[in-house]
């Protein structure tokens, strides 16, 4: 009996036109697209993208050159060099690199940093058209610090009780 | 003289060149539509960039495949191996002439129309074989013996569907098949109803002469990588391709002249506008078909080849010859057919 029923199931293409009105009924479901360039997906704000230097309000810069993010991070991506600052004397980097390539975005440096100076932004939209755009330098990264310093802030203030 | 040559050469030309146009483009927009329809379904969104709507996709690529190169492969068939997209795609376009788009409107309203649309379709796969084996690749000739193979399965099972609805309508003119259709009850005189089985074998061959999901087994992505077009790239694909949606649309367009009334009206005379025949009913009944290989194609994964084997010649065809007996006895008994 069971045979001959599924015998006349097959015949008769139950089964496809079952299947055919799973696809039909998708065809009218919402899709799940991201239209990307028009459309984002909303972004955490522990998001660890692009890195930035900052600076306190007084446009004084926070790093100390203390080297901890340089020793916790795992893909030695960040290479630091430090001197007196010739006006006052003070302890700065005179030299801090991070190779993009090299850089895994774990979240070390910022999480290692005692002065809040290196952070990882939102950012996640860059490109290098030459060879060696990859090493960003100081200067770069307290610009992308200072461009984004609201942003940057706004995210570390949400996310401060869980620090 | 002059009358002559216009009589015999330039209006020909001009009515090959308003079938051919149009389906050409027709082509290019379907190959747009199977996109969109493969996306929604995929709960996707297709394409949707160049142009409104993505429309102007389809156009893009082919532009892109007809400035690309054609690469001759070594130790190739020069010969045939160039012959082979033109065999496929003549016959594709050829058949076009005697399919009847309204009560006047038909290139040649040949009296022997069915008999020579199954010669047209039978002469296409000669184009795929030839493809195959002039491209001197094990792929491509992998690909040409399993489409030869089907080709003629599914033929014989296409050709007793073809059969019954002969030995109802009593012609082979196409034109007078869809008159034979017609009748006071709209959609209840069409052949699908008597001849319910062979209606879906037809179109279900139809989908296996094509070689369309899920009979795609002469393409076969993941196991014979392109199958017999493997080697063309450029135009030579660009005509293959062309060929292939042609021939989709013919089929639907065969199996709504044959089964589905062709221009009729499902509706009474007396509705008004909609109990109008007129051609945009066959293409509505066209669209539907087409969209019908669309749908097969989201939803079905591909036969298994002793699978198509099976299904060609242990079903199928044993079913269509029953229904040719039955067919005549409908005929014979008054049930139905004129």
């Amino acid at each position: 009996m069971k045979r001959i029923i599924s015998y006349f199931n097959s015949l008769l293409l139950a089964e496809l036109l079952k299947g055919m009105a799973v696809t039909m009924r998708y065809m009218f479901s919402p899709k799940y697209t991201m239209r990307y360039p028009m459309e984002h997906i909303p972004k955490s704000n522990r998001f660890r993208g692009l890195h930035a230097l900052r600076r306190y309000a007084n446009g004084e810069e926070r790093c100390i050159a203390c080297k901890l993010c340089e020793a916790v991070c795992p893909a030695l991506a960040i290479t630091i060099d430090s001197a007196p600052r010739a006006s006052d004397g003070q302890r700065r980097t005179t030299r801090y690199d991070i190779d993009l390539f090299k850089c895994i975005f774990c979240g070390f440096c910022e999480e290692s940093c005692p002065v809040d100076s290196i952070v990882e932004t939102s950012i996640h939209e860059y490109h290098f058209e030459q060879r060696g755009e990859n090493v960003v330098t100081k200067l770069q990264l307290l610009a992308i610090g200072d461009r984004f310093e609201a942003d940057i802030a706004a995210a570390r203030a949400q996310d401060a009780a869980y620090r | 003289m002059g009358e002559q040559i216009l009589n015999q050469i330039i209006w020909p030309v001009i009515h090959i060149l308003c079938i051919v146009l149009p389906l050409v483009i027709t082509v290019a927009l379907y190959v747009w539509w199977e996109r969109k329809v493969l996306g929604w379904m995929h709960v996707r969104m297709g394409p949707n960039k160049v142009g409104p709507f993505g429309l102007l996709q389809a156009f893009a690529d082919v532009v892109k495949l007809l400035v690309k190169e054609v690469i001759l492969p070594t130790n190739a068939n020069r010969v045939l191996y160039y012959l082979a997209p033109l065999i496929a795609l003549v016959p594709a376009l050829a058949a076009w002439a005697v399919i009847p788009f309204s009560d006047r409107l038909v290139v040649s309203n040949a009296n022997a129309g069915l008999l020579y649309l199954l010669a047209m379709t039978s002469l296409g796969v000669y184009g795929i074989i030839l493809a195959g084996w002039a491209s001197n690749s094990r792929y491509a000739l992998l690909g040409a013996m399993r489409s030869a193979a089907q080709v003629i399965s599914y033929e014989l099972a296409m050709g007793l569907c073809l059969v019954c609805v002969l030995v109802l309508a009593g012609s082979l003119n196409l034109s007078d098949i869809v008159h034979a259709q017609e009748g006071t009850k709209g959609l209840l005189d069409w052949y699908w109803l008597p001849l319910l089985p062979v209606f879906v074998i037809y179109f279900i061959s139809g989908v296996a002469e094509t070689n369309r999901a899920p009979f795609d087994v002469a393409e076969g992505e993941s196991e014979i990588v392109a199958g017999f077009h493997v080697e063309y790239s450029g135009s030579a694909f660009a005509l293959f391709f062309l060929a292939e949606y042609a021939n989709m649309i013919l089929v639907s367009f065969l199996a709504s002249i044959l089964f589905l009334g062709g221009w009729l009206s499902p509706f009474p005379a007396s509705w008004g506008l909609i109990g109008h025949s007129s051609i945009l009913w066959l293409f509505a009944k066209a669209f539907f078909f087409a969209f019908m290989f669309l749908w097969f194609r989201a939803t079905f994964p591909r036969y298994r080849y002793d699978q198509i084997m099976r299904l060609g010649w242990k079903v199928f065809i044993p079913i269509a010859i029953v229904w040719v007996l039955v067919a005549g006895c409908m005929k014979y008994y008054g049930i139905a057919g004129a």
